[in-house]
């Protein structure tokens, strides 16, 4: 029997509880948190943030017996060979002798600035979770002007622990840059309900990349709140192939002028797997851009969700907000549910949204195959070219890198 | 020996019969002209030869080299050194044109039981191909066939056709919207594999390509049957009376 959600919330908030007195920083924002998720709850599909992904799997993973735990060394071998800085987390604990910190880089762990790192982001079910139970994580600054090269923000997860909630904080001054690699790997059975802030100035630019490819029997809850000043650019992409039940979670705030975000993910799913892409644009500012290119390849009995939310704010005259999600099933029990969602309230604006379902061209398929390509490899070619124009979203090419060696997995493996 | 055997071919497409018994044999380094006007099931031959599922074969049978191409999946007709030139190649965004080719010619290569080629290796075979087809150097960058004109996408079959180096090449309508110096690069294209191990069947309405491809065999092809066949002659004698008067003859 698994345990219903409010059983799981019940034990969420227990564990908080029995917790709460070795947790580091102010209780008072914990207990805030605490008061709200006891009110709220895990969602359910009955919440419309989250008709078309259920938590179910969550109450098979807490409080059961740990699984069979993973070897950090092999995880290790995992990270991409990415030169730069880099944080490493073990089931959630920051570990000091896995850091490198690059120059103009400051990091400090959680528990070294808790104000910080427990301020945002704002509440929400998940993130009053995490707000709540958060027993490591990183506020990683960057000084105004520094360009900080490449930072691999890694989270290993052996399997020994049911669910850790680690929260990340990162700031960029005025016209700072930082290209920041996710890399989320595990093995065994847990919940990773990750929270990440970020902080754009003015100017500056934020490119990001993560590769969740988290163990196939992992819930991987991972959200983004990321305020963005003027001139400032965020450039942000999710792969989603790994975990049992995934879910990304995008909030951006845009609130300068000039600035631009582009909010992109693919996602490879099979099997069983469920993956969840959900983002909200919030311009508040005029003159500013978002564009987001989400494209989903499903096979097997997997599903795939994306959810994208544009709001223009009354003051957000001229923007310019652009969001395309394209899924491509290759099997016939696969499925992808879209839901876009546009709030204008400004008049001057140029916003435009798309959502195609389909499978592969049986003619584009025929060609190849006139011209000597075996079945398989005529599809995996067509599925590739599915996917490029988003791939090459990614300007920094240190950060496509791992994102395409983890594609090129995905496809060995699902030729086996 | 002939290298493609047709006999008594039929085949129909969502229910409807297209092909009503074709016969025909092309021998080995001989060049055959199909003509006949719109809906006479020209470009249907060249899908069935070709492989193409949604095309039902409902009676008679195809020998290529003594095997039975019929049997054969799409991409072991290829293997086999079957090549289809298509009427409208089919655009594939996302997909490099190079990345393609040489995709398509080590598959090829690999079920032959040749090596493969190397990315500079072909790339040098390539460039040397396209450039003899006057193609601009930037269309093996472009992505298949997407904005390529007409003429360009033409020629990019034949670019293929040599790469592949077939034994059997199916041109369906490849002259139809070329004007007179891309359709004599074409006609050179072929020309260029002609030989005791090439065999071609050329698909057309007009006998302007046939001046630069002069073919071995003229066969007219009307409400999917071959009315009539003879030597080069015949194909002008078709332009000067229409394919009515063929019937008639």
């Amino acid at each position: 029997m698994s345990a219903t959600l409010s059983d799981v919330t019940a034990k969420l908030l227990e564990r908080y509880d029995s917790r709460r007195g070795a947790l580091p920083g102010s209780l008072t924002r914990r207990d805030a948190a605490a008061s709200s998720f006891r009110i709220a709850g895990l969602p359910s599909v009955r919440d419309e943030a989250w008709r078309h992904t259920s938590l179910r799997l969550i109450g098979d993973i807490i409080g059961r017996a740990p699984s069979q735990a993973g070897t950090v060394s092999n995880l290790l071998d995992r990270l991409p060979g990415v030169d730069g800085g880099r944080v490493v987390a073990i089931d959630g604990q920051v570990r000091d002798d896995l850091l490198r910190q690059p120059d103009g880089v400051r990091i400090y762990r959680l528990a070294d600035r808790p104000d910080i790192a427990l301020d945002r982001p704002a509440s929400r079910q998940l993130t009053d979770l995490n707000a709540m139970l958060a027993e490591d994580g990183a506020v990683i600054e960057v000084a105004a002007g520094v360009d900080a090269g490449v930072l691999v923000l890694a989270s290993l997860a052996t399997g020994s622990v049911d669910a850790f909630h680690p929260r990340y904080v990162v700031r960029l001054g005025e016209g700072a840059r930082l290209s920041l690699l996710e890399f989320d790997v595990g093995t065994g059975n847990y919940l990773h309900n990750a929270a990440l802030a970020v902080t754009v100035g003015r100017g500056a630019t934020f490119l990001h990349a993560r590769v969740q490819n988290e163990s196939r029997t992992a819930a991987s809850i991972a959200t983004i709140d990321l305020d963005l000043a003027a001139s400032g650019v965020a450039n942000s992409f999710t792969l989603n192939v790994g975990a049992q039940l995934a879910r990304a979670e995008t909030h951006v705030r845009i609130v300068g002028e000039g600035a631009t975000a582009h909010l992109n993910a693919v996602q490879l799913l099979s099997g069983r797997q469920h993956g969840d892409v959900t983002t909200v644009v919030r311009h508040e500012a005029p003159d500013c851009a978002s564009r987001q290119t989400v494209k989903n390849v499903v096979t097997g009995h997997a599903r795939a969700v994306f959810q994208g939310k544009i709001e223009v704010a009354r003051a957000a005259q001229k923007t310019d907000a652009y969001q395309m999600n394209q899924s491509l099933l290759l099997s016939p029990d696969a499925e992808a549910d879209s839901k876009p969602q546009l709030e204008i309230y400004a008049d001057d604006v140029k916003c435009s949204h798309g959502a195609t379902v389909g499978e592969l061209d049986a003619e584009q398929l025929f060609y190849l195959r006139s011209r000597g390509l075996p079945l398989p490899e005529a599809r995996r070619l067509l599925t590739e070219a599915f996917i490029s124009g988003a791939l090459e979203e990614i300007d920094d090419v240190r950060l496509r890198a791992p994102i395409e060696a983890a594609v090129a997995a995905t496809w060995a493996e699902w030729q086996q | 020996m002939a290298s493609l055997v047709i006999r008594n071919l039929r085949a129909a497409i969502d229910g409807k019969s297209i092909l009503h018994g074709i016969d025909l044999q092309v021998g080995a380094g001989e060049v055959h002209a199909i003509m006949g006007p719109n809906g006479s099931g020209k470009s249907t031959l060249g899908y069935v030869l070709a492989g193409r599922e949604d095309y039902e074969v409902t009676g008679g049978e195809v020998l290529f080299d003594g095997q039975d191409l019929l049997a054969m999946e799409p991409e072991a007709r290829a293997a086999a050194g079957v090549f289809l030139a298509f009427q409208a190649p089919v655009e594939l965004p996302g997909v490099g044109n190079a990345n393609f080719m040489r995709t398509a010619v080590n598959a090829v290569r690999r079920a032959r039981g040749e090596p493969e080629l190397d990315a500079v290796t072909f790339l040098k075979l390539a460039r040397a191909e396209a450039k003899r087809l006057a193609m601009p150097e930037d269309m093996l960058k472009r992505n298949v066939n997407v904005g390529f004109s007409g003429g360009e996408k033409k020629r990019n079959e034949i670019l293929q056709m040599g790469l592949l180096r077939p034994r059997l090449a199916i041109l369906d309508e490849t002259d139809s919207g070329l004007d007179i110096d891309a359709l004599r690069i074409v006609a050179e294209g072929v020309n260029a594999l002609r030989g005791p191990d090439f065999s071609a069947l050329v698909i057309t309405h007009h006998q302007r390509l046939l001046n630069n491809l002069v073919p071995d065999r003229v066969h007219v092809l009307l409400g999917g049957r071959i009315v009539r066949s003879g030597g080069p002659e015949l194909a002008r004698e078709l332009e000067a009376t229409g394919y009515a008067a063929a019937q008639a003859a």
